[in-house]
């Protein structure tokens, strides 16, 4: 059975020419891979045959590993290769592994990092941390039992997390007989899983780890298979860091090297790219640009280095930029965003709260950000979408992520350094999730940020005030706009910039593609609230008069302004009241039912909790209304 | 930048080598420490996994000197080569070198001939959690490879301590990525392990294609010894008792793993230069850490001296 099959080290060349050996070793490529399957199907012992075939086992790792055999293998008198990779104490008595473990092995071509994942059940999120960094994923298949749940899920794993290399390992090929009538009917079965989930592309190999058919050597009990062996497959896939070249330069700066002030050097990993001197770069989310000055190492300055290549480069120009920001191709810069949809895997025994601010780690930035209740959970089991309220341990779902400011970022399939994240408990510091982002939810985010040199402290300065948002909401017919008009003209006479943006008016122009259900009611507001941001970034007094009746849309303005620029001005009309003004007749018009949502009638308001001014105007003159308001707003 | 990218597949991909992928993978490692914590050290051991782990640091902050000390948790019983290389790779780094001592293993005379376990756990152990509580540590680089041995298969890169640096290997972090989660309540500490996914082979190529200055004893050369229960020890100073009768006989030694002396068995051996020390690794048959008294016991025993603290 556990015959030694031919190791992939040249003994000789080692013995007779120990240079010619390492100088042929020492441009040896890396390739990582997974290996998944469920607890009985010979993971383990294939694992310990290629560590085995290979020369990784020492002689008195051997002693140790035969008398083991004896006494707890599963295999009789012969050697349990299982033993050789099943580590932690708790996990051998239990004969199963229970958390990912990294082996290492060499060829001639390649040297190897396999990370041994469980097949356990509960344990998706070691599954998915082994194969983040994977280039390929080896899932196993026992040759008697074929295709199973376990597989399924696997395999969809394996797909979720972007590894573009699946090979099928047929195993215990040696107990059906060699029968390539068996192998077949998996590899259609597998194929047709594989496509419904959108593997494109699989390579299936029948093979036995305990028997060594089919992993260093080609076996002579599967004459019908032509294919490569495990082994020579292995050697020969694309790596994703020679695809990864080709792509447009991008770098999270991990570490500003300052040793003196001369120098100011940009450290991190290469993510993605080519990188040479002369290259024009740009900073984000900044915006800036530069060109790149110096690729400086320890052995003297580089003129070219490529993705997955740690560096500290130099720019031309004195631009800021610090760890978090994203060095990128000027004229192919990734987008940046703040609101995302994304895959989250949980990984923490207390389950996701919506809403609730964690920590996100993309990069090297860590910003603060809240996950939104799910729009879709995946049961593992059937891979169908469940609707959920949240996610527990394990679970996998569909989320939006809003982060606290933007970050440059691209959709994970793209950019696993710029498209994966962490999301960290800030209580318990635990690592609680794994994400990735699919796309930024407003498509205006593919417009970048430019940099300007008149700051919004300049714009305001120049104008001699404080800029600021007076926010009027209240019923129609309340008296937003009248009272809205009579500030503006007070401050205006003062010599005040200012802009008045009044519903009517916008819904002419700017929002005139909007009617009145909840969600265009949410999207003018949104608008608007954009608006009244750049006319106070360019220093102005904005007033709005709008009835913005939803607490959440006037809370989302307030949270896009510089603290204390926003002011809520409620002008509390009761009903009753601005009805029988009706100055527009709009009232009558819903209450026969010929204008639908409007609101007050069939559509809510919900008022101000804290309203920064609040104008009853049952007490209170329009005229002195807006000289309350005026006083408060040159008061500040 | 389109165009220098299409410029440079034109040219053909650049295929890093695995050296290459580990040598950046390290230095990710090492400056996401120094970017993220406090007060990093790292712990250095003067053994030939420690010159590579501090010449990567040397480049990962270059032209900076390494923003951290280098600390040496020193069992008085070192090989006298190690203390000098010790002294002068710190200095040539221009990073600043801490010796801890066990002062109540001092006091006591712990000594590896007369105390045997005592002796590893008390210097090493105690003394490790000593200097690192002394000197208010966060986080402490360690030059453990998961090739050495099973357990270590399975530890993180970044390995979470708690206040009393036991580690729970139930309770470890999920590391995604190149995303590692460096957040700790006060108190904790975090050992990082930049070698992670280095082996053997790994660490004397490296050491041959960059020319790292490493200990003598790892190439052979003829040294005065005794044979004690299978183990070739050396006789590296006075303080070693020789028993009845016991006459140092000179033999061609290397070392394939260095620590206290009279705890670390030597190979015979005739390798002298680093190509024939790796030939020799290659052709050999037994494992690195065989020549290492202190975890032969049992198999789990690794395992245990972790939970307790030991690096």
């Amino acid at each position: 059975m556990a015959t030694q099959s031919s190791s992939y080290q040249v003994d000789g060349l080692i013995a007779e020419d120990i240079d010619a050996y390492l100088a042929l070793h020492q441009n040896k490529s890396l390739l990582r891979f997974i290996t998944c399957g469920s607890v009985d199907d010979g993971k383990s012992t294939l694992i310990g045959r290629l560590l085995y075939d290979s020369k990784m086992i020492f002689e008195d790792q051997l002693a140790s590993l035969e008398a083991d055999s004896k006494r707890v293998g599963t295999q009789g008198q012969e050697i349990d290769f299982a033993l050789l990779v099943d580590g932690l104490a708790a996990e051998r008595e239990q004969g199963i592994t229970i958390d990912v473990a990294y082996r290492f092995f060499a060829t001639e071509k390649r040297k190897f990092i396999v990370a041994d994942t469980p097949g356990h059940e509960q344990y998706t999120r070691n599954m998915v941390t082994g194969a983040s960094t994977a280039d390929c994923a080896v899932i196993l298949i026992d040759g008697r039992k074929g295709v199973l749940t376990q597989t399924r899920r696997h395999s969809y794993l394996a797909h979720l997390i972007g590894i573009r290399h699946i090979i099928l390992a047929v195993n215990k090929m040696d107990l059906v007989d060699y029968d390539e009538s068996r192998f077949d009917e998996i590899v259609a079965d597998y194929r047709e899983f594989a496509t419904s989930i959108g593997i494109k592309e699989f390579t299936a190999i029948p093979l036995s780890g305990l028997a060594g058919d089919n992993i260093a050597s080609k076996s002579e009990e599967t004459p019908w298979y032509d294919g490569p062996t495990l082994i020579e497959h292995l050697e020969t896939i694309e790596l994703d860091s020679d695809r990864d070249q080709a792509k447009p330069f991008r770098m999270p700066v991990q570490w500003v090297n300052r040793p003196n002030l001369d120098f100011r050097g940009f450290a991190g990993v290469i993510a993605s790219g080519t990188l040479r001197p002369g290259d024009p770069v740009r900073v984000l989310p900044s915006g800036r640009t530069s060109t790149v000055a110096r690729i400086v190492t320890m052995d003297g300055d580089r003129d070219v280095a490529v993705a997955e290549e740690s560096v500290t480069v130099t720019l031309a120009d004195e631009i800021d930029c610090s760890r978090g920001d994203v060095i990128a191709a000027a004229d192919a810069p990734p987008q940046t965003a703040d609101q995302f949809q994304a895959t989250i895997v949980w990984m923490d025994a207390d389950e996701m709260l919506p809403g609730r601010a964690y920590w996100m780690k993309m990069g090297t930035r860590t910003v603060s950000a809240t996950v939104q209740e799910p729009k879709h959970a995946v049961d593992m089991n059937s891979l169908a979408e469940l609707s959920v309220k949240t996610l527990g341990l394990n679970d996998i779902g569909v989320c939006e992520v809003y982060t606290d400011r933007d970050i440059a970022f691209e959709p994970y399939e793209e950019n696993h350094d710029l498209g994966g994240f962490i999301l960290i408990d800030k209580m318990t510091n635990a690592t609680v999730a794994a994400g990735m982002l699919d796309f930024a939810l407003r498509r205006s985010q593919n417009v970048h940020w430019q940099a300007v040199d008149v700051t919004r402290e300049a714009h305001a300065s120049i104008k001699n005030q404080k800029p600021c948002v007076l926010w009027f909401t209240g019923l129609s017919g309340s008296g937003k706009s009248t009272i809205a008009n009579l500030v503006e003209k007070k401050l205006h006479v003062m010599g005040r910039h200012t802009f008045l943006l009044d519903g009517d008016n916008i819904r002419h122009g700017l929002n005139r593609d909007l009617g009145f259900t909840d969600a265009d009611r949410i999207e003018n507001i949104r608008r608007i609230g954009d608006v009244a941001k750049l006319m106070a970034d360019a220093g102005l007094i904005v007033l709005t008069a709008f009835i913005s009746p939803f607490r959440a849309e006037r809370d989302m303005v307030r949270a896009i302004l510089p603290e204390g620029e926003f002011m809520e001005v409620f002008i509390n009309t009761p009903l009753e009241v601005a009805e029988g003004r009706d100055t527009k007749g709009l009232y009558a018009k819903a209450r026969q039912g010929k204008l639908k949502n409007f609101t007050g009638i069939d559509s809510p308001y919900e008022p101000p909790e804290n309203p920064d001014i609040e104008v009853d105007t049952t007490k209170m003159s329009a005229e002195d209304a807006a000289e309350a308001i005026v006083q408060r707003v040159l008061g500040r | 930048m389109n165009d220098t990218t299409t410029a440079g597949a034109a040219e053909g991909t650049r295929h890093l080598t695995h050296l290459q992928r580990l040598e950046s993978e390290s230095i990710h490692i090492l400056r996401e420490v120094v970017a993220e914590t406090e007060k990093p050290v790292m712990l250095y051991s003067v053994g030939k996994d420690s010159a590579v782990m501090l010449h990567l640091a040397k480049k990962a902050f270059y032209p900076s000197p390494p923003p951290f000390p280098l600390m040496h948790v020193d069992t008085t019983w070192k090989f006298q080569d190690m203390y000098r290389l010790r002294d002068r790779a710190a200095a040539e780094a221009g990073m600043e070198l801490i010796v801890h001592q066990n002062p109540e293993a001092k006091a006591r005379g712990i000594n590896p001939f007369d105390h045997g376990g005592l002796h590893t756990d008390m210097w090493k152990t105690e003394g490790l959690k000593q200097a690192l509580n002394e000197h208010g540590f966060d986080a402490a680089f360690g030059g453990a490879r998961r090739d050495e041995e099973k357990s270590r298969a399975k530890e993180r890169v970044f390995s979470f301590r708690s206040a009393t640096h036991r580690w729970d290997p139930k309770s470890q972090r999920p590391e995604l990525w190149r995303l590692y989660n460096a957040r700790k309540a006060k108190g904790e500490s975090i050992r990082v392990f930049p070698l992670s996914n280095w082996t053997e082979l790994d660490i004397w190529q490296y050491i041959l294609a960059e020319n790292i200055e490493i200990v003598p004893l790892y190439l052979a050369a003829p040294r005065p010894t005794v044979v004690r229960d299978g183990l070739v020890l050396m006789v590296d100073d006075d303080r070693f008792p020789l028993k009845e009768g016991e006459e140092p006989v000179e033999r061609s030694i290397r070392f394939r793993t260095l620590g206290c002396y009279p705890l670390t068995g030597a190979v015979e051996s005739t390798a002298s230069t680093l190509s024939e020390v790796i030939q020799e690794m290659l052709l050999t048959t037994t494992s690195e850490r065989q020549g290492r008294a202190i975890d032969h016991d049992q198999a789990a025993s690794m395992e245990k001296k972790k939970q307790e603290g030991y690096f």
